[in-house]
């Protein structure tokens, strides 16, 4: 389904009116979206909605996307704000929990590594749960540069960070991720040592 | 660790592809001569295709189903470009230049300027009271008496009154 489209000729006929051809990018990003939104929060459910209503907020503001950078980029934007926005709002929905809920919230977060599924558990699924532990920074940057396929530059612009900084954050990032992964996943990080 | 932390990041960089040549040559020939470099090298390259080979996460099966209904509720929305005047920016911050403008000049009217002592051998800067602590004994009907606030105040109802006309004439063409 006109798959063969570039993004700014899809925008184009959707400026136009064509509102059908919109399906073709949410298709096109939807993975994107929603893996970039998990990285702000645990809950699937919350992140299936925040990526909804970042592909509603990209549509109703498709006119203000100029083409200057990759869609990716500018609907990077979106997510950021709208994740942003959503944990405001949860943070001020949850004043009322008090610092036990969280404790045994991280608690069950750890003990989600034990070894019950671990062995069963795919290579992919096991990085995925490794970023899922670093902070919503270091996750987004790893996850747009593998598979958001952005540059450092394209990075440095949506993130207002100069492009040295991004590649310096970068290591970082890969780094914590390798302590993660040594930390909870040993047996596995071991065998593909071998 | 601190030691390491170089070593790293050279790797990363030759991994990314980001060195210079001289600096990749340098990389190649520390992997091949030294065991440690190695070793980092295929641990930091592994974490490397770990993340390139995984995949993103996938929503629900209804998800596109689910925005294109809730996008047909909605229309997109006139750029902003199309609707922002910039001449309106504009007198907005020129009304905020003249307003700080005015007051700078208010305050260092107000101002008194007294010498430091010349007897003694140091050197003093200037002393500055702004009497704030005699803030309590100002003659405030005098002071909004004076030329400079009514002149003020004068400039500001001007600004509004354009503002306000600019944003009038705006509407007015709009609905026309």
């Amino acid at each position: 389904m006109h798959t063969e489209l570039t993004d700014t000729e899809i925008i184009r006929r959707i400026l136009q009116g064509d509102q059908a051809i919109f399906a073709t990018l949410v298709q096109r990003y939807q993975q994107y979206v929603f893996t970039l939104v998990l990285r702000f929060t645990d809950s699937r459910e919350d992140a299936e909605e925040i990526s909804q209503d970042v592909f509603v907020k990209a549509y109703r503001s498709l006119a203000d996307f100029r083409g200057d950078s990759k869609f990716s980029t500018w609907l990077y934007t979106v997510v950021r704000t709208s994740c942003i926005t959503f944990l405001r709002k949860k943070k001020l929905d949850t004043t009322s929990i008090d610092n036990e809920r969280t404790f045994l919230q991280l608690e069950n977060k750890e003990s989600g590594f034990n070894a019950n599924s671990i062995e069963q558990k795919s290579r992919h699924a096991m990085v995925n749960e490794a970023i899922r532990l670093l902070s919503p920074d270091d996750s987004q940057l790893i996850t747009l540069f593998y598979k958001g396929e952005q540059s450092l530059e394209e990075i440095g612009r949506i993130m207002r960070l100069e492009p040295n900084t991004v590649k310096v954050r970068l290591h970082r990032a890969r780094n914590r991720l390798k302590e993660q992964l040594e930390k909870h996943f040993s047996h596995e990080v071991r065998e593909l040592k071998d | 660790m601190n030691t390491q932390q170089p070593m790293e990041d050279r790797l990363w960089n030759y991994i990314d592809g980001g060195c210079s040549a001289a600096e990749k040559s340098a990389i190649e020939s520390l992997i091949t001569s030294n065991r440690e470099w190695q070793e980092k090298y295929r641990e930091l390259l592994n974490i490397h295709r770990l993340l390139n080979e995984s995949e993103l996460e996938a929503p629900s099966m209804r998800f596109t189903k689910n925005v294109m209904e809730e996008i047909s509720r909605y229309h997109i929305a006139p750029a902003a470009r199309s609707y922002i005047n910039k001449n309106v920016i504009r007198g907005i911050g020129a009304f905020f230049l003249t307003m700080i403008a005015g007051l700078l000049t208010f305050v260092i009217s107000q101002l008194k300027w007294s010498p430091g002592n010349s007897s003694s051998q140091s050197i003093k800067l200037p002393s500055i009271d702004i009497g704030l602590s005699q803030l309590n004994k100002i003659d405030y009907p005098k002071t909004f008496n004076s030329a400079w606030v009514i002149g003020f105040m004068l400039i500001l109802v001007v600004l509004s009154w354009m503002l306000l006309d600019m944003y009038i004439q705006q509407k007015k063409r709009k609905t026309s």
